[in-house]
């Protein structure tokens, strides 16, 4: 146990160090200049920018800005956002709770949807039902998110009206004045939209599971004992699908973070994902630095999780690692 | 033994699967051609025959658990009425039951016991078929994958009695097993048609099958061409009629091995 969480421990640690210098360099070598980013279209004399980039440290070798970075947050200081003017570790605080509720329900949205449509198509295999949800996965799967999300506000929000066109509260409120009512109207589209980014993944790999499952020989056999085959997707065929479905579904926490970067952008929704893409165009390097660390840590967990819980429920690997143990108890149910 | 109830009439059984050549020509597989067997309470019948000779597709046959591509020819009866989908909605798992050959047959991510029950035992029902297998109580809290080759095959027998099974279907049940489990599951099938049912067992092993069986009938080339009793099995060459079946019991290693020269001694 100890060895499991050290191991894993080290590993992040070493994960982040790589990412943390691959994006420092990535940010170096990019055109983007932070100081001419930064005052825009404002007229600024030579030397009030040079004053600027003093001010910044922008003028020390790109070695020494990151030693420095790295030894400040080892002391527990990201630095502060150049564009939010605050500490970047309140603003990926102020971020991450809005996108983690769009991330939250885009992910259990679609792995709901997912698991429910593939265990459908699996079940009625050559039949019309699949054949209509293999054609709208291949769609789906086909089609951008970001273009899914245009087509949404086009038809729900600037034809019907249904939905508002952005933002996370309704103009010139802050979010925490917002009604939940309020709030779930302007998440609805841009969930949905991050949503369709993991169904057709999880539909196809579990309708290929089910299928799998529904030739084996026990559900042959349950067929033989008088099972309907509904019964049977329920009793046997949902556990068996669920543990590469977990696997699938908590990996895919990436593409998630991933997809949420162009859902936010499209709904102008003001969380991380917008926040990063903000940050990477104004040059601001103490908080895209911040986004990148954190969401490596984000995504380093969700895999984690998968790996863990898999152990966990799958009895195979859950009493089949300990076999010292079991061996005993197993002598006593052979004799 | 005449006089006793029949329990499964098969008669003129024929099986054949649509296949698909390249493009859309159509081509049918011919498996079982012409298939009569019956089987009375307290009785013990093998099905004896090569290995991929489809014997399998019989059991599948009377259980309705062909692949839908299957065509089906003749007269399945059981306890003298025609068996279809209705009767089997009622009779699965209850009355006609199967034996699966192997672990595989068991969902791997479900514990024993609960698969034993399956959806019409109770708790109590497991319990005593376990007792009576020689099964100790935490094999019901077992995964399949825990279970040893000789516990498998006790466990997946259990599957079949906790119901009071009239007709027993035993799909190719020894291979892969030792002697001592091999002749134990013979036992067992035994038990079981003494106690009034009927078992109809399909295997390719003549020499464990002797071992219960009161009928062998024998299955060539998707046909039944000869049965006889275990005892005229028994007494040897000049008891039986048919070559092939002459051939099977010459192969035998009590009788010598003998596998015929040519062809032709046995085609008949």
């Amino acid at each position: 146990m100890w060895k499991f969480i050290i191991k894993n421990t080290l590993r992040m640690l070493l994960l982040l160090w790589v990412v943390s210098v691959v994006t420092f360099a990535m940010v170096e070598i990019s055109p983007i200049d932070a100081v001419s980013a930064y005052v825009g279209e404002y007229a600024v004399t030579e030397q009030q920018q040079q004053k600027i980039a003093e001010y910044w440290g922008l003028n020390e070798s790109p070695v020494v800005r990151y030693c420095k970075w790295a030894k400040n947050v080892l002391h527990g200081d990201m630095g502060v956002s150049m564009i939010y003017r605050k500490n970047v570790m309140e603003v990926i605080g102020e971020r991450f709770g809005l996108s983690i509720v769009l991330m939250g329900c885009a992910w259990v949205l679609s792995g709901l949807i997912g698991l429910f449509l593939g265990i459908v198509a699996a079940t009625y295999q050559g039949r019309l039902a699949d054949k209509a949800i293999k054609v709208y996965c291949l769609l789906l799967e086909s089609s951008p998110s970001f273009w899914i999300g245009m087509l949404l506000l086009i038809v729900f929000s600037v034809r019907l009206r249904l939905f508002p066109m952005g933002l996370a509260s309704p103009i010139g409120m802050s979010v925490s004045e917002a009604t939940l009512g309020q709030r779930l109207s302007h998440l609805a589209l841009p969930v949905l939209t991050l949503s369709f980014t993991g169904i057709s993944k999880i539909t196809l790999q579990t309708r290929e599971k089910m299928i799998q499952v529904l030739e084996s020989d026990y559900a042959l056999f349950a067929k033989a004992r008088g099972e309907s085959v509904w019964g049977f997707v329920f009793r046997h065929g949902l556990r068996n699908v669920l543990l590469p479905f977990i696997i699938l579904h908590f990996g895919s926490v990436s593409e998630l973070f991933g997809g949420s970067v162009l859902a936010e952008t499209v709904f102008t929704y003001p969380g991380l994902g917008n926040a990063t893409v903000q940050s990477a165009l104004k040059g601001d390097v103490p908080l895209f630095l911040g986004i990148t660390l954190f969401s490596t840590i984000f995504v380093f967990c969700g895999n984690l999780a998968a790996n863990v819980l898999v152990a966990v429920a799958n009895p195979q690997i859950r009493e089949g690692g300990n076999r010292g143990k079991r061996s005993k108890k197993n002598e006593k149910v052979t004799a | 033994m005449n006089q006793k109830k029949t329990l499964l009439e098969v008669r003129d059984l024929a099986v054949s699967f649509r296949m698909y050549e390249t493009g859309l020509r159509q081509r049918n597989l011919q498996v079982i051609k012409k298939l009569s067997v019956s089987l009375h309470e307290g009785e013990v019948v093998a099905v004896v025959g090569a290995s991929g000779s489809g014997k399998s597709v019989l059991a599948h046959a009377v259980l309705g658990i062909l692949p839908s591509n299957a065509i089906i020819s003749g007269e399945i009866r059981y306890q003298g009425e025609l068996v279809t989908d209705e009767l089997r909605r009622n009779k699965l798992g209850t009355e006609i039951v199967m034996i699966p050959q192997s672990v595989t047959y068991l969902d791997p991510l479900m514990k024993v016991g609960r698969q034993v029950r399956g959806t019409k035992g109770t708790k109590e029902q497991q319990e005593k078929a376990f007792e009576r297998y020689h099964l100790k109580k935490e094999v019901a809290k077992a995964y399949p994958f825990q279970l040893s080759g000789g516990m498998t095959r006790r466990v997946l027998v259990t599957t079949a009695v906790i119901s009071g099974a009239k007709l027993i279907l035993a799909d190719e049940p020894t291979p892969g097993l030792g002697e001592e489990d091999a002749l134990e599951t013979m036992k067992n099938f035994r038990e079981l048609a003494d106690a009034g049912a009927g078992v109809l067992m399909i295997t390719h092993d003549v020499d464990v099958a002797l071992q219960a069986a009161d009928t062998i009938v024998v299955f060539r080339d998707g046909m039944t061409i000869d049965q006889c009793t275990k005892e005229q099995f028994l007494a040897g060459k000049e008891a039986l009629h048919h070559p092939y079946t002459r051939a099977l019991w010459a192969a035998l290693p009590q009788n010598g091995f003998t596998v015929p020269a040519s062809e032709e001694e046995w085609r008949g």
